[in-house]
């Protein structure tokens, strides 16, 4: 039978090969799904992942969609590392895009392009406050973050309704609840005409550097570590454990406000009840597959962009749901997880064990009791 | 008077959506695992137990449906977590990450299908006294079901003996292993009993709560329910009053619009998140109180080797 | 016909064999001593007589017959019992409760409640059945171990370490208790590395060391010299103890009171005593008596002491941070290395910068290739056997990375060392340095304080001696005024019955 046995240290090779065996996986299980629901396999699995690189056109839409997803996975890795379960990023990034709304609306015609930053700050400052709830509440009431940042997420959700459908709907448009599309000068540059892609991808490569920076080669990012692989220790060298929470929270806040805010200076160009498009919760799975690395975030993130987009492109091409997406990011998350153990367990082929001598069953029937 | 006795029945049924989930994460969490799939489970469960309902109109059957997808679930969450160790919160969250995908995904064929005609219930002679009549009596037979369970686990946590052997296992799996009982075993049942609690839990507002099928529905009960064990601190009495307080939270929402009281639904809608917030401070605002009552293992891995 | 036998019975791990062809042979009615270092077998050998674990190779024979013990029930079936090192015990539910769960499940709540308390009775062993747990002190949850296994009618006994937790007095009642045992017929395994103990009760004497065993003998015609050769190879190292040369005052505490900060901790109350430069200061006591609230008070990890009551140098740092006083010069080592005084996974290197930070520059920036220096440094001046300084924290055995923890702190050079239990766990060669390096730092005039269980590691190496218990600290005595029996009744919390009898002992004298 198959044992799992402890090895004596991690395995580098699977440290790396682990997100490789996983979505292999993802894949088997993909095909499988894809013949069960009558449609070619080999096709299925070119439009999801051959497509989403064939034209220069679907590379960019590529680096549109891994944008958001990089940045709010490079804030969640620290949360993470630290120990702090922050899973409503979602509801950072809503807050992040409609406080960046919020500047983009002032705009006129006389505003000059500077303003794009002000956006961003905005999105920042919004992504900062609405996890600065969670860590209050944890800091100061010991509230669990993963239940408090849910919450807020569906919060959100209520208040992003509550602008599109009142204060900030477009009296011209329609009665949809849609804000006005923000002028072009709160957007923000593309980097070559024809394409949507834009000076977003420049930030979250920046981005990348700063935060492998920010955890391997400062006492900041080390502090955050030990924080979150051992309280004990982190205390024991005296490191502030409410420091981290507040770090990692206003942090991977501010990340997804920004990414929120991209995407109204970007691909969204206004306030919607679409804006939430699962981000938050795609970006935990992207930082997991990437190792809550920043090298391995920029792989995993274009991953899953290939995933969304070969979800769309299945649902127009194939005439499956969009859901698909869904399914196989949970999956991926699932098999990793599950792949990860061979980081630190092998498997081995154990024969039925022989029992040591004649066996004499152990169990004597004069049990008793005092 | 009339519509208040509405709002209690109203209560009473949403309050047993969160009380089967809630007591399902109870028994999960008593073992030492926490699970936070919940609400992927819930989803699942909710269009299985949906389809089958269409299926065969016959509600129990979309019960056990419910109930066996919540298992599947739990096994396989269970499987990876307990048997190889891997992190619970991930684990939890990929769980629920694709249960939400995947119940979207079967759920396609059922968004325009509809459940054939929902009988009425009520209890012959109590349901006609006036108010406590309407008010409590002419409910879903799981509404009761739900009450039974919270006495039953109590009477099995707090007076048999396999409730004190679970109840060692969640305080400390190392010791319980240490003295022979089969720890892995245990916390694989307890994580399978409580996936196929939230599974009912998941039929039940598909079939019962609101009869049809939407993506999404469960709409946050999942986490909410996973407040209410730390809330009611892991007893069953206490999980059904908060469940049921949550539910009327919930109807509150309906009740005040139906009064006409002029507050933008959104905000309305908001209620049930933010009581949950709201609940969470407080109960946790003292550590010590949570600490002699929370099983002590929760969320750390267990190797029965060392 | 012997009672218990182990035949060549063997057990490899991953990485090494933890049992390599032993044998042991225990008769009905005997107290036999499983003597050996940390790291020696001991453990695995019980693990696989009590079912926890299966041999890979040999035969384990009970009353003569062969059998294959699967699991802890069938062990217990068989009648072995097996008290734990550390506690198998649940802290939220009762004593009853507790024993209920060790025994299999024939008898109800109550009845084993009563029958608890008969036992009890007979072996002098008396818990309050209905208490939780966690209010109970360390010595009532041995007893409460004891019990449990006492109560399945045991026709072999194991125990595992059990006098770590208990004052030398407890000691005493604890083998008579034993002896009664004995003589009534059941076999008793002592698993111990305290060799007066085991001269004092045990008739037989098993040593392993390296998974092998070297001898086996009637410990009471030996001497510990003999005993310590079969079990490490060699006499225990003699340590140079050379005259202190006192300075001034260093650490000051006077008036520490510190309520708990857990719900199962203990109040500090009116805590006093000083450590001067050039001497070792030893607090002595058994464990859960306020030792891990005084250390974390004095290290900075506790920073609620009231002003004034923790001094460095005249300077109040009652509620200064680890890192703060670490730059006023005291440095501290943890008893748990894996966990707090190293990250398990962290490389050698990197837990260097836990508490060493000269090779973070004012902005924050890590110099990696100084962090690395250090490491290598202190492996190498330490003596560490390690893969290297990228080697993760728990690839070293215990007492490598003790050297390593221990060699951190001293490398920085402290004004103030303070140390917890500084040998636990650790093999006796690596003991033996760390102690040589504590007396060298001493000698240096650094002022060390060290919290130890092993009351023959503190009359070694400390000048003066403090007990504490309850929460209170005792007066000072110096080490070569103090005996065991006095520090034994100062464990108790007894010190001023001591300072009393003496006094009128003096008076009677006069």
């Amino acid at each position: 039978m198959l044992k799992l046995e402890a090895r004596p240290e991690q395995s580098r090779l699977m440290s790396i090969g682990s997100p490789i065996l996983a979505l292999a996986i993802t894949v088997v299980i993909g095909t499988i799904l894809f013949v069960l629901l009558g449609k070619d396999p080999v096709r299925g699995l070119y439009i999801f992942f051959v497509e989403p690189l064939k034209s220069v056109y679907a590379l960019t839409e590529l680096a549109v969609k891994s944008v958001p997803l990089m940045l709010i996975a490079l804030g969640l890795a620290v949360c993470f590392r630290s120990n702090v379960w922050n899973i409503g990023a979602e509801g950072q990034y809503i807050l992040g895009a409609i406080f960046a709304s919020g500047v983009a609306m002032t705009a006129d015609k006389s505003t000059g392009g500077w303003i794009v930053v002000l956006v961003l700050f905005a999105a920042i400052v919004g992504g900062m406050l609405w996890a600065a709830i969670v860590a209050l509440l944890r800091d100061r009431f010991n509230a669990n973050e993963i239940l408090v940042s849910l919450m807020l997420v569906y919060v959100a959700e209520q208040l992003l309704s509550y602008m599109v459908y009142g204060p900030w709907k477009d009296p011209a448009g329609y009665n949809f609840p849609q804000t006005i599309t923000f002028l072009k000068s709160t957007q923000m540059p593309k980097l070559f005409t024809g394409f949507r892609v834009n000076a977003g991808v420049i930030v979250a490569l920046l981005a990348v550097g700063a935060f492998w920076v920010l955890l391997f080669r400062t006492y900041a990012g080390f502090q955050l570590q030990v924080g979150g692989l051992a309280p004990a220790a982190a205390r024991y060298a005296g490191f502030s454990s409410r420091k981290a929470l507040w770090t990692a929270l206003l942090l991977s806040g501010g990340m997804a406000g920004l990414a929120g805010g991209l995407e109204i200076a970007g691909p969204l160009g206004q306030l919607t009840p679409y804006v939430p498009a699962g981000y938050g919760f795609a970006a935990i799975i992207v930082a997991y597959v990437g190792r809550l690395h920043p090298v391995g975030i920029v792989f995993s993130s274009i991953l899953m962009s290939m995933f969304y987009i070969g979800g769309e492109l299945a649902q127009s091409r194939l005439g499956l749901p969009k859901s698909l997406t869904g399914v196989f990011q949970g999956l991926l998350l699932f098999a990793l997880l599950a792949c990860d153990t061979l980081i630190f367990y092998r498997i081995r082929w154990q024969a039925a064990r022989a029992p040591a001598a004649k066996p004499v069953s152990a169990i004597s029937t004069e049990t008793k009791v005092a | 008077m009339d519509s208040f006795a509405l709002l209690l029945a109203a209560t009473l049924n949403a309050g047993t959506v969160l009380a089967f989930a809630a007591l399902g994460l109870l028994i999960n969490e008593r073992s030492g695992i926490v699970n936070l799939g919940a609400e992927g489970m819930m989803l699942v469960a909710a269009i299985a137990g949906f389809a089958v309902g269409v299926g065969t109109g016959n509600d129990w059957l979309a019960f056990a449906a419910g109930a066996a997808a919540g298992a599947l679930l739990a096994a396989a969450f269970g499987l990876l977590v307990i048997y190889l160790n891997t992190n619970q919160y991930a684990t939890g969250l990929a769980l629920s990450l694709f249960g939400t995908g995947f119940s979207a995904f079967i759920g396609i064929k059922y968004t325009q299908e509809k459940l054939p005609e929902r009988p009425h219930f009520a209890i012959p002679g109590l349901a006609d006294i006036p108010f406590v009549g309407p008010a409590f009596f002419r409910q879903h037979p799981m509404v009761y079901i739900a009450i039974a369970l919270a006495f039953a686990l109590a009477w099995f946590l707090y007076r048999s003996r396999a409730g004190l052997v679970l109840r060692a296992v969640g305080e400390s799996p190392e010791s319980a292993h240490a003295l022979g009982y089969p720890v892995r075993r245990i916390r694989l049942i307890a994580v399978m009993v409580g996936g196929a609690l939230c599974g009912v839990s998941g039929a039940y507002i598909s079939v019962v709560y609101t009869p049809l099928w939407v993506e999404g529905m469960v709409a946050g009960k999942g986490w909410i329910a996973l407040a209410l064990t730390t809330f009611a601190t892991w007893r069953p009495a206490r999980v059904l009053l908060g469940a049921y307080l949550f539910g009327g939270v919930t109807m509150l929402q309906f009740f005040l619009q139906s009064e006409g009281v002029q507050v933008p639904s959104q905000f309305l809608t908001m209620l049930p998140y933010l009581a949950t917030v709201v609940v969470l401070v407080l109960i946790s605002r003292n550590k010590a109180f949570i600490r002699i009552n929370m099983p002590a293992s929760i969320g750390k891995p267990f190797f029965p080797g060392s | 016909m012997l009672r218990l036998e182990l035949v060549n019975i063997s057990k490899q791990y991953p990485a090494v064999k933890a049992n390599d062809a032993v044998n042991l042979q225990v008769q009905p009615g005997e107290i036999h001593a499983v003597l050996g270092e940390n790291g020696a077998g001991k453990s695995t050998m019980m693990k696989m007589i009590y079912g926890a674990v299966r041999p890979d190779e040999g035969e384990i024979r009970w009353n003569g017959q062969a059998v294959n013990i699967r699991n802890p029930q069938e062990a217990r079936a068989l009648g072995i019992s097996m008290v734990f090192q550390h506690f198998s015990l649940f802290d939220t539910l009762t004593a009853a409760e507790n024993v209920w769960l060790g025994l299999d499940k024939s008898l109800s709540l109550a009845e084993v409640t009563q029958r608890m308390i008969k036992v009890e009775q007979e072996y002098g062993l008396e818990v309050d059945p209905l208490r939780p747990v966690h209010s109970l002190s360390v010595g009532e949850r041995q007893r409460v171990e004891i019990v449990r296994a006492l109560m399945t009618s045991p026709k072999c006994l194991i125990l595992d370490e059990p006098t770590s937790v208990l004052t030398p007095q407890a000691v005493d009642k604890l083998f008579v208790v034993l002896r009664k045992l004995a003589s009534e017929g059941t076999s008793i395994l002592y698993i111990s590395h305290k060799l007066d103990e085991i001269r004092a009760l045990c008739s037989n004497c098993t040593v392993l060391r390296g998974g092998k065993v070297t001898g086996m003998v009637d410990p009471r015609t030996e001497t510990n010299a003999g005993l310590s050769r079969l079990m490490i190879g060699a006499e225990p190292p003699q340590l140079q103890h050379i005259q202190a040369r006192l300075g001034d005052v260093v650490l000051d505490v006077r008036g520490l009171s510190l309520p708990k900060e857990d719900q199962f901790g203990m109040n500090l109350a009116d805590i006093s005593f000083s450590v001067r430069a050039g001497e070792i200061v030893g607090i002595a006591g058994v464990s859960g008596n306020g030792q891990q609230e005084l250390m974390a008070a004095l290290s900075g990890e506790d920073t609620r002491a009231p002003a004034d009551s923790i001094r460095l140098f005249g300077k109040n740092i009652a509620s200064d941070s680890p890192r703060k006083r670490r730059k006023e010069g005291l440095h501290f080592v943890p008893e748990e290395r894996l966990g707090r005084g190293a990250v398990p996974t962290l490389s050698l290197a990197q837990n260097t910068l836990l508490t060493r930070t000269a090779a973070v520059s004012s902005s924050g920036w890590i110099k990696t290739g100084d962090v690395t220096a250090l490491a290598q440094a202190l492996i190498k001046r330490f003596n560490v056997k390690a893969g290297g300084p990228d080697a993760p924290a728990k690839s070293l055995s215990g007492g490598n990375l003790q050297k390593f923890i221990v060699g951190r702190e001293i490398e920085a050079n402290p004004k103030l060392l303070i140390v917890s239990q500084p040998t636990w766990g650790v093999d006796v060669g690596a003991a033996a340095q760390i102690r040589g390096e504590l007396l060298a730092l001493r000698d240096q005039g650094c002022a060390l304080l060290v919290v130890s269980e092993e009351l023959d590691e503190l009359f070694e190496i400390c000048d003066r001696m403090v007990v504490i218990a309850k929460g209170k600290v005792s007066p000072s005595v110096a080490t070569t005024a103090a005996t065991i029996e006095m520090i034994g009744e100062w464990m108790s919390g007894l010190w001023d019955k001591s300072a009393k009898d003496n006094k009128e002992t003096a008076h009677a004298e006069a």
